[in-house]
C-alpha cells in the first residue's frame, strides 16, 4: 500500500478511499462548502500561518517538550521510550491546538459566536479558553452524564465565559452533545462558527481538524531526528475520535519504516457490550455527517460507548482512521480500563506524570509490547494530556468497596 | 412514483395535506391505527417515519416520538410491513422518511425493491444532501420510488437549481432554519425558496418544518401545493402515551381534519397550469 502526497486526501468529495463524505442536513451544506473555500484560502495565507504560529507559541505553550521516559524505559526493559509532551500545553491536552486554528478560521471569516461539543470536557474548556482569549461568545454542548462525570470541568467552562447547555437526549454523552451542536447549528448557521473538536463530522472538519492537529507530529519528527538521528519505529496513540493520534500519525504517514499504533478503548472488554472499540466491533455506518466505522446494531441503530476514560467514549472514529485501518497503514488496538488505570498509576510513579485516562491507553500498549521490543528501537508516544481530570474520578473509583474496574 | 402525481392532484386548486407520525409510536398496532386516522381524516399523502437513535435534523418532540418506537422493540422491516397494510386500503401516497444510516445497513437496493413491494411511493433521506445522493437515487429509480430531495432558506439559487432539476416525486421545502418542531412564526423566506424551485421544476412543492397550527397550515397553502405536519401531530400522541386509547386516535383524526379543511389554498399557479 502507499499513502501519496499531503495534499491529496481527502479527495475533493471528503472522501478518505470510501470513508468521510458530508452526510448532513442540506441546511448545513452551503455553510459547509463556504468553510472549505475560507479554509483553502487562509491556510494558504502566510499571514494567517504567521498568527496561528504566534498563538500556538506565546498561547498554548508549544513546541511542546518531546520526553525521554528513563525510568519507564528501563522498567520494561526494551525499547527507548519517548513522552510527546502534549500534556503540558496551556489546558492540559493537545485539544488546544485545534480550537486556536479554528477560532482563527471563526474570526477571519467574520463570526463572533462558537459552539462546541464535549465529552470529558477537554474540548469545551479549549473552546471556551479560546473564545475568552479572542472575545467570542461561546456555547458548549455537553451530555447530562458527563456533566455529572466531569463537574469540575463545566465549573471551568463556566469560568472562562462560556455557557454550557446540557444534552439530555439518547445517553446524554459526547455522541448526543454533538447531535445537539450540529441541531443548534443548524438552526444559528448564518451567524455562528462550529468547532468541531476532533477528526470526525462532515467533511472539511476531518481535514481541518487533522490539519490543526499535525503540529504534534511535526514537532516529533524534529525532535527525534535531533535526539536520535532517525525516526522512530513505533509510535503509540489512543484513538477515540482520533484527532491526537491523527495529528501524530500525518507527518509520518509517508515514512514507512515507522509503524502506528493506535489504541481504541476496549472499556470492559471487546468481547462484552461495554466498550468503545469501533474499529474492532463495529462496521461502517454514517454517524455525525461522516462514513467510518461505528458501533451499531443489526439495523444501524447507533448503540452507547464504553469506556473509563469519556474522551474516548463515541462510538465511532474519525474516516482517515478507517481508511489507514483499511489499508493498513496502522495498527488498531484495543486497550482495556484496567489495562489503562495501571499503565496510568505506572506512569505516574515512575516518571512524576500523571496522564489523562485517555493518553493511559497508549501507554497500556507499550507496556504490552515494549517487552518483545530490543534496546535499539525507539518508540514514541503520544500523551495527548494530563490527568488532573481524572484524579477525582479514580479516587472515587478506588473509594468503592468493589473496585468497578 | 404515480401515486404522488395524483395524491398532489386530488383536490382541484387545493394544497395537499401531508402528515407525519413515526412508525411504531408507542406501538405498531398504535401507529397503525393512528395512520389509519390520518387517512381518514383526509390526508393526501402519508410521510411514515422510520424511527432512528440519532435523528439530527428532528427536534425533541420527533426524538421523542423514535425513542418510544425503538425501546417497544420496532425495526426497520416492520416499516415495510406497515406500509404494506396501508397499501392495502388506500391509494394515497405513501412516503418513507428515514436517517441515511439505517437505509445503508438494510442496503440502498434491498431498500428500495422491498419499499416498491411494500407499496411506498417516495423515501425522504434529511441527511443525504444533493452531493451524497447519486448511489442512493440510482436505486430508487430503478425501484420506481421517488427519492424526495429538501431544499432550505440556505441552500441559494445555484443548489436549488441542482437539486430542483435531479428531484422525483415534490420538492420538500423547508420552512425555517432549524430542526423539526412547532413553531409560533412562519419565515416568510420560505416564500422565496419555493418561488425559487418552481423556476427549475414543475413537480409539485411542499412546505414543512414548524407548521404547527391549522393558520399556519392554511397560510403555507396560499403559495406551496403540499402542507407537511409532523411534531404538532406527534405530540397529541406523546400527550396521551401514558395510555394510548381510543382518545388518542380521535384526537390525532380531528387535528387532521381541521388541516385538511384548512389547507384549501389559494392555488392560482396550478389553475394557471391547468387552465
Amino acid at each position: 500500500m502507499s499513502v501519496q502526497s499531503d495534499r491529496i486526501f481527502p479527495d475533493q468529495h471528503g472522501r478518505f478511499g470510501a470513508y468521510g463524505g458530508r452526510y448532513v442536513p442540506e441546511t448545513l451544506m452551503s455553510a459547509l462548502h463556504q468553510l472549505e473555500r475560507d479554509y483553502d484560502r487562509l491556510m494558504s495565507d502566510a499571514n494567517f500561518q504567521r498568527e496561528l504560529n504566534y498563538h500556538l507559541k506565546t498561547f498554548a505553550g508549544r513546541p511542546s517538550g518531546l520526553y525521554y521516559a528513563d525510568r519507564l524505559t528501563r522498567e520494561l526493559g526494551g525499547p527507548r521510550i519517548y513522552l510527546k509532551r502534549e500534556d503540558l500545553n496551556h489546558t492540559g491536552a493537545h485539544k488546544i491546538n485545534n480550537t486556536i486554528g479554528q477560532a482563527l478560521l471563526a474570526i477571519h471569516t467574520g463570526k463572533k459566536r462558537i459552539i462546541a461539543e464535549t465529552g470529558a470536557g477537554q474540548h469545551g474548556v479549549a473552546s471556551a479558553t479560546v473564545a475568552a482569549k479572542f472575545g467570542l461568545s461561546c456555547t458548549v454542548f455537553m451530555g447530562e452524564e458527563d456533566m455529572r462525570r466531569q463537574a469540575l470541568n463545566v465549573f471551568r467552562m463556566r469560568m472562562l465565559g462560556a455557557e454550557v447547555v446540557p444534552a439530555v437526549s439518547g445517553t446524554r454523552t459526547l455522541k448526543d452533545a454533538t447531535n445537539e451542536a450540529i441541531r443548534h447549528w443548524v438552526e444559528h448557521v448564518e451567524d455562528t462558527y462550529y468547532i468541531i473538536g476532533s477528526v470526525v463530522g462532515p467533511h472539511p472538519y476531518p481535514r481541518i481538524v487533522r490539519d490543526f492537529q499535525r503540529v504534534i507530529g511535526d514537532e516529533t519528527k524534529d525532535a527525534i531526528l535531533e535526539l536520535e538521528g532517525r525516526l522512530p519505529d513505533r509510535i503509540y496513540a489512543c484513538v477515540g475520535g482520533g484527532s491526537n493520534a491523527m495529528g501524530m500519525f500525518y507527518p509520518f504517514l509517508e515514512d514507512e519504516e515507522v509503524a502506528l499504533v493506535a489504541c481504541e478503548a476496549a472499556g470492559r472488554g471487546v468481547d462484552t457490550t461495554e466498550h468503545a472499540a469501533s474499529i474492532h466491533r463495529g462496521r461502517p455506518g454514517i454517524l455525525h455527517g461522516s462514513l467510518t466505522y461505528l458501533l451499531q446494531d443489526e439495523f444501524g441503530q447507533v448503540t452507547p460507548a464504553h469506556s473509563i476514560s469519556a474522551g474516548l467514549d463515541y462510538p465511532g472514529i474519525g474516516p482517515e482512521h478507517a481508511w489507514l485501518h483499511d489499508m493498513g497503514r496502522a495498527r488498531y488496538v484495543p486497550v482495556t480500563d484496567r489495562e489503562a488505570l495501571d499503565a496510568f498509576y505506572l506512569l505516574s510513579k515512575l516518571e512524576g506524570i500523571i496522564p489523562a485516562l485517555e493518553s493511559a491507553h497508549a501507554v497500556a500498549q507499550v507496556v504490552k509490547e515494549a517487552p518483545h521490543m530490543t534496546p535499539d528501537e525507539i518508540v514514541v508516544i503520544c500523551l495527548s494530556g494530563r490527568g488532573d481530570k481524572d484524579v477525582e474520578q479514580i479516587a472515587t473509583m478506588e473509594e468503592a468497596p468493589h473496585g468497578e474496574n | 412514483m404515480e401515486r404522488i402525481e395524483q395524491s398532489f392532484q386530488s383536490r382541484v386548486g387545493q394544497s395537499a395535506l401531508i402528515p407525519f407520525l413515526t412508525a411504531g409510536d408507542p406501538t405498531f398496532e398504535d401507529s397503525l391505527q393512528l395512520f389509519r386516522a390520518l387517512l381518514r381524516a383526509g390526508a393526501d399523502v402519508i410521510e411514515i417515519g422510520i424511527p432512528y437513535s440519532d435523528p439530527l435534523a428532528d427536534g425533541p418532540v420527533i426524538q421523542a416520538a423514535a425513542l418510544r418506537s425503538l425501546s417497544h422493540g420496532f425495526t426497520l422491516p416492520r416499516a415495510f410491513e406497515l406500509t404494506a397494510a396501508l397499501r392495502k386500503e388506500t391509494n394515497k401516497a405513501l412516503i418513507l422518511f428515514t436517517y441515511v444510516n439505517p437505509l445503508l445497513q438494510y442496503g440502498y437496493d434491498k431498500f428500495f425493491r422491498d419499499a416498491a413491494s411494500a407499496g411506498a411511493d417516495g423515501v425522504i433521506v434529511p441527511d443525504l444532501p444533493y452531493e451524497e445522493s447519486s448511489p442512493v437515487r440510482a436505486y430508487a429509480d430503478a425501484a420506481n420510488v421517488a427519492l424526495i430531495p429538501l431544499v432550505t432558506p440556505t441552500s441559494g439559487a445555484e443548489r436549488i437549481e441542482a437539486i430542483a432539476k435531479q428531484a422525483r416525486g415534490f420538492v420538500y421545502c423547508v420552512s425555517s432554519l432549524g430542526v423539526t418542531g412547532e413553531r409560533a412564526q412562519m419565515s416568510a423566506r420560505v416564500q422565496d425558496s419555493v418561488r425559487t424551485v418552481r423556476q427549475f421544476t414543475s413537480l409539485p412543492v411542499a412546505v414543512g418544518f414548524g407548521v404547527s397550527s391549522v393558520e399556519q397550515a392554511r397560510y403555507v397553502s396560499t403559495f406551496a401545493d403540499g402542507v407537511i405536519v409532523g411534531s404538532a401531530l406527534v405530540r397529541r400522541v406523546e400527550e396521551s402515551t401514558e395510555s394510548p386509547s381510543a382518545s388518542t386516535v380521535s384526537r390525532v383524526e380531528d387535528f387532521c381534519k381541521e388541516l385538511s379543511q384548512a389547507v384549501v389554498g389559494d392555488k392560482i399557479h396550478l389553475q394557471e397550469k391547468e387552465g
